[in-house]
């Protein structure tokens, strides 16, 4: 890509790269070196302490939280999987027709914000605890429809790439069944889009506040909102501590993806 | 149906496109009346599903906006939008939206510039995409957080930036208003953006600046003849989903205001928690109406402009 | 040396052939790669080069050398005897087509063509008129408002040699430009090709790896091979007389049959031929060219026929040597029919001058 004949440009164009990257960097690291610093502060004396960190370790209320969080992520990863990808095959498949509809209803969660489901969602939660009964588990039906758009994106990259009818007819003719098909065949193929679709479902449930604090269920974000009213810096530490753990779990994810990829292909 | 007749069956089966026979790997279920659906009825789970969850409670808020107390028709809570406080607060949303879009899709877009430019198998790119990825979805309430451990009272910035403008330490007061918001939207707007708009940059060909070059052309004429036409759409594309995703973004600002409701989102988080708002019970509904109209509204605008100005994408 | 028609183009007044041009010594090493060692290349004015190459000999970065769109460590690019190697590549004043993909996607046929021509500061109605023109020249006048998502690859692939046609460019620089079109069209494309420079008259360097091509469309064939050229020659005479071993195993299949030289001739296959200059001396192998071998049904014979394979008009005989030597001979598929496997032939080579490698 370099353009030659343009030396001095050249060099200057390298040092302003720099210069605005260490810019970017600054302004991204720097709320998160404050948490840090909030959270390991005695606030009255200024002297640094790690109690705040300890306290979380030990509480209770978070512990909870986090678990709940934890589990809604994996459920709704599931919940997606199981609900979305054979879906989308059997579009491709057998109803091409349909895809623009899937498309649509896909991608309406971007026009209609989760505030908005939250406002309207009171009469089939009512039907959902009277059937399942009262759980922060049940989040799971409504997270399902925030992470569609994302996940349909994913997953319709990597099945874009593929020639399912080809596949398929393939399989069948050896004599695989339809269930076969999807599962052996064409979902091996698109692992690395249900991992990345997995990827940002996870990311978007860990951090997810707003349909849980207004259904008054007591997730990750809602718990750390609630700890700050009592003490600050903990809340900080559990902020922190929170982002830090979805970009860990998020980077194992990923590296799952990239050694899969020399055999997945 | 004739489109999937070639899966219907392994080998040859002339003139049976729409009945193929029944074979031990036919799925159709076996009732007369889905039969005739065919394939179609494997999308049922799926409808339902969205059904339940996102259509039912949308026409739930475009229903109860039309209510009244008594269940009859009245436009009573959608007119009461035009009153001043919801009013200002759609102003105050579309603000905060339209100028975190800007500002974010404008370095969002430099970013992924700065990103793309680097080797595909460095280790720069992949860390900011990994990053942004989590900055990005994450985002809501540890944001907030972290802005005001920066800038909100005792904070890290704080006391730096008192001295310097001579205001008071007692915290940056502007942080829990307009400003504050701006900034700390913007802060997860620029990933958001990275994350969509890199794929667009990757896909601008260096042939295609190679043949403008070798036309004849400056380093100027390339991006502002081949490079921002090729881009615009993408570009405005992007910035459009960074302004749905700001204006219905609620987690960010709850976290950070706790009192009063500056824009829409936090006042339908009034009108949930409290029976009464400006007089109108359930509010909440038509609140959440006008959101779903701004957003749709956009996006129209954006479909429109899409095919005036880029009929090359078609 | 080669006789071309007038110029036909009525509104060029550059006068026909174009501008010589004249690459000496150049290199270019990418870390301990050396892409380039030493290219020196003289093109006269409106003829048409190729640059014949194994991948990763270096034809490409040459051909983007002369565009000014790589730089080199030494060496000089000159154009009608002008120094370029300090001129920027948007001064160059070159058409380039690429191997695929070149064309911008958010402009028409027409816009793609004219492009050039707006940044040279014509009116509308002249880039119109001219690209028109061109489009027309290259069979897609019916295509202009179309876009390039909308064209076959044989059509874009048009459509970017008018574009590079239309500026009137000192020099057309080609890159692969067929090797992503199915092999009909690329036989096609390539007379278009052909015609439309012979017409035009722009000197022409184009870069391939298909021998085939090569030899189809050229005045003259450069073989390039690490960085450096053979040989520079006539198509007919880079295949009768090629001057290394290289050229002789690169351009055309060749049998490597034993034989040993005396005197500026060698004896192949019991037959006495004239060999070549550089060949080697004493015993070595003759590099025969298929189409040299004749075949002949012979009881006596001692060779076995192996296999035989139709390619149309003409069949390719394999026959085994006693000593097992595979030799490749070119028959008229009318007389191979009577051939089978395992029968007895004479094999001879027909006496026109082979290069001789040592063994
Ligand atoms: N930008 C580059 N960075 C590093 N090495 C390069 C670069 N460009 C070319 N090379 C190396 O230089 C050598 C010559 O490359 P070049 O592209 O000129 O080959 P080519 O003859 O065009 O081959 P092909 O027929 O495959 O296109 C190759 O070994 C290649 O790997
Ligand atoms: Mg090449």
């Amino acid at each position: 890509m370099s353009a030659p004949g343009a030396g001095a440009g050249a060099v200057a164009w390298r040092i302003s790269r720099v210069l605005l990257l260490l810019a970017f960097a600054g302004f991204f690291l720097l709320p998160l070196v404050a948490l840090l610093d909030f959270s390991t502060k005695v606030p009255s004396t200024g002297d640094r302490t790690a109690q705040p960190w300890r306290d979380l370790l030990a509480d209770e209320q978070m512990s909870s939280a986090i678990t709940t969080s934890l589990l809604l992520a994996g459920l709704t990863v599931v919940g997606m999987v199981l609900l979305l990808v054979p879906t989308m095959v059997w579009v491709r498949l057998r109803v091409p027709r349909a895809n623009r509809l899937v498309e649509f209803l896909c991608l309406l969660p971007l026009t209609i914000p989760a505030l908005v489901i939250v406002v309207g969602i009171k009469n089939v939660y009512a039907w959902v605890d009277y059937l399942i009964g009262d759980s922060a588990l049940t989040l799971t039906f409504v997270y399902v429809v925030l992470v569609l758009p994302y996940a349909y994106r994913s997953l319709d990259a990597a099945l874009s790439g593929l020639d399912t009818t080809t596949l398929s007819e393939a399989a069948r003719s050896l004599g695989a069944g339809w269930g076969t098909v999807i599962v052996r065949v064409i979902v091996p193929n698109i692992w690395s889009g249900v991992l990345s679709a997995a990827f940002i479902s996870v990311a978007l449930v860990l951090g997810e506040y707003t349909i849980s604090s207004l259904l008054h269920y007591d997730t990750l974000p809602v718990a750390i909102v609630m700890l700050s009213k009592s003490d600050a810096p903990m809340s900080m530490a559990a902020a922190l501590g929170s982002l830090i753990f979805a970009a860990l779990l998020l980077l194992v994810l990923g590296a799952l993806d990239r050694r899969r990829r020399p055999t997945g292909r | 149906m004739t489109a999937s007749a070639p899966l219907a069956a392994p080998g040859p089966t002339p003139g049976a496109a729409d009945s193929p026979p029944d074979s031990p790997l036919d799925p159709r279920p076996g009732s007369g009346r889905l039969r005739r659906l065919g394939p179609a009825v494997g999308l049922l789970p799926f409808l339902v599903y969205v059904t339940i969850f996102l259509i039912i409670p949308t026409v739930t808020v475009a229903v109860g906006a039309f209510q009244s107390e008594d269940g009859g028709f009245s436009t009573e809570k959608v007119a009461a939008l035009f009153d001043e406080t919801p009013m200002r607060a759609l102003r105050e949303s579309l603000i905060l939206s339209a100028t975190s879009a800007a500002i974010g899709a404008v370095l969002g877009a430099l970013l992924a510039y700065l990103i793309v430019t680097a080797p595909a198998t460095s280790v720069l790119r992949r860390v900011v995409t990994s990053v942004c990825g989590v900055l990005a979805q994450f985002g809501g309430v540890t944001l907030a957080f972290a802005w005001m451990a920066t800038l909100g009272f005792g904070g890290l910035l704080t006391g730096l930036l008192a001295d310097v403008f001579g205001v008071g330490d007692t915290g940056t007061g502007w942080l829990y208003d307009l400003p504050g918001l701006i900034l700390v939207y913007t802060y997860f707007q620029i990933p958001l953006m990275v994350i969509v708009f890199l794929p667009a940059l990757e896909g601008v060909r260096p042939q295609w600046r190679e043949a403008a070059v070798n036309l004849g052309a400056t380093t100027r004429q390339y991006w502002t003849k081949v490079a921002f036409p090729l881009l615009r759409p993408a570009f405005l594309g992007s910035a459009l989903l960074l302004f749905a995703n700001a204006f219905a973004a609620y987690a960010t600002a709850a976290a950070l205001v706790s009192q009063g409701s500056p824009i829409t989102p936090l006042l339908i988080r009034a009108a949930l928690t409290s029976e009464i708002v400006l007089g109108q019970a359930n509010f909440a509904y038509a609140l959440a109406l006008e959101m779903v109209v701004v957003v749709a509204v956009v996006m129209g605008l954006y479909a429109w402009l899409l095919r005036r100005t880029s009929r090359w994408l078609q | 040396m080669t006789i071309r028609p007038h110029d036909l183009d009525p509104d060029a007044d550059r006068g026909a052939g174009g501008l010589a041009v004249e690459l000496t010594g150049l290199r270019r090493h990418y870390g301990d790669v050396h892409a380039l060692a030493g290219l020196d290349l003289h093109l006269d004015p409106g003829e048409l080069v190729v640059l014949l190459g194994s991948s990763g000999c270096g034809k490409t970065t040459a051909l983007r050398i002369v565009a000014g769109l790589e730089r080199q460590d030494a060496g000089t690019v000159r154009v009608g005897g002008r120094d370029l190697s300090h001129v920027p590549a948007n001064k160059r004043d070159m058409g380039m087509v690429f191997q695929a993909y070149s064309l911008f996607p958010h402009l028409t046929v027409l816009d793609n063509v004219a492009f050039g021509l707006k940044l040279r500061g014509q009116s509308r109605a002249q880039r119109r008129q001219r690209a028109g023109d061109v489009l027309d020249l290259v069979g897609l006048g019916e295509q202009k408002a179309r876009y390039a998502n909308q064209l076959s690859g044989g059509q874009q692939q048009r459509v970017a040699l008018a574009r590079a046609l239309a500026i009137e460019p000192s020099v057309l620089l080609l890159d692969e430009p067929l090797s992503a079109l199915d092999a009909k069209v690329r036989v096609q494309l390539r007379e278009e090709i052909r015609r439309v420079q012979v017409e035009v008259g722009t000197t022409t360097l184009f870069v391939t790896h298909d021998q085939e091509e090569a030899l189809a469309v050229a005045d003259r064939v450069g073989v390039m091979n690490e960085g450096r050229l053979e040989q520079i020659a006539t198509p007919a005479q880079l295949y009768a007389a090629p001057a290394t071993p290289f050229v002789g195993e690169f351009v055309g299949l060749s049998n490597r049959l034993p034989a040993t030289v005396e005197g500026g001739h060698a004896h192949v296959l019991g037959t006495r031929v004239p060999v070549l200059p550089g060949s080697a001396s004493g015993s070595g192998l003759a590099l025969v060219r298929p189409e040299s071998v004749q075949l002949t049904l012979d009881e006596q014979g001692s060779a076995r026929v192996a296999t035989v394979a139709f390619l149309g008009p003409l069949s390719r005989v394999t026959a085994t040597l006693p000593d097992g030597t595979d030799v490749v001979a070119q028959v008229r598929s009318a007389d191979a029919v009577e051939l089978t496997a395992g029968q007895r032939v004479r094999l001879q080579v027909s006496p026109a001058p082979v290069l001789v490698v040592g063994a």
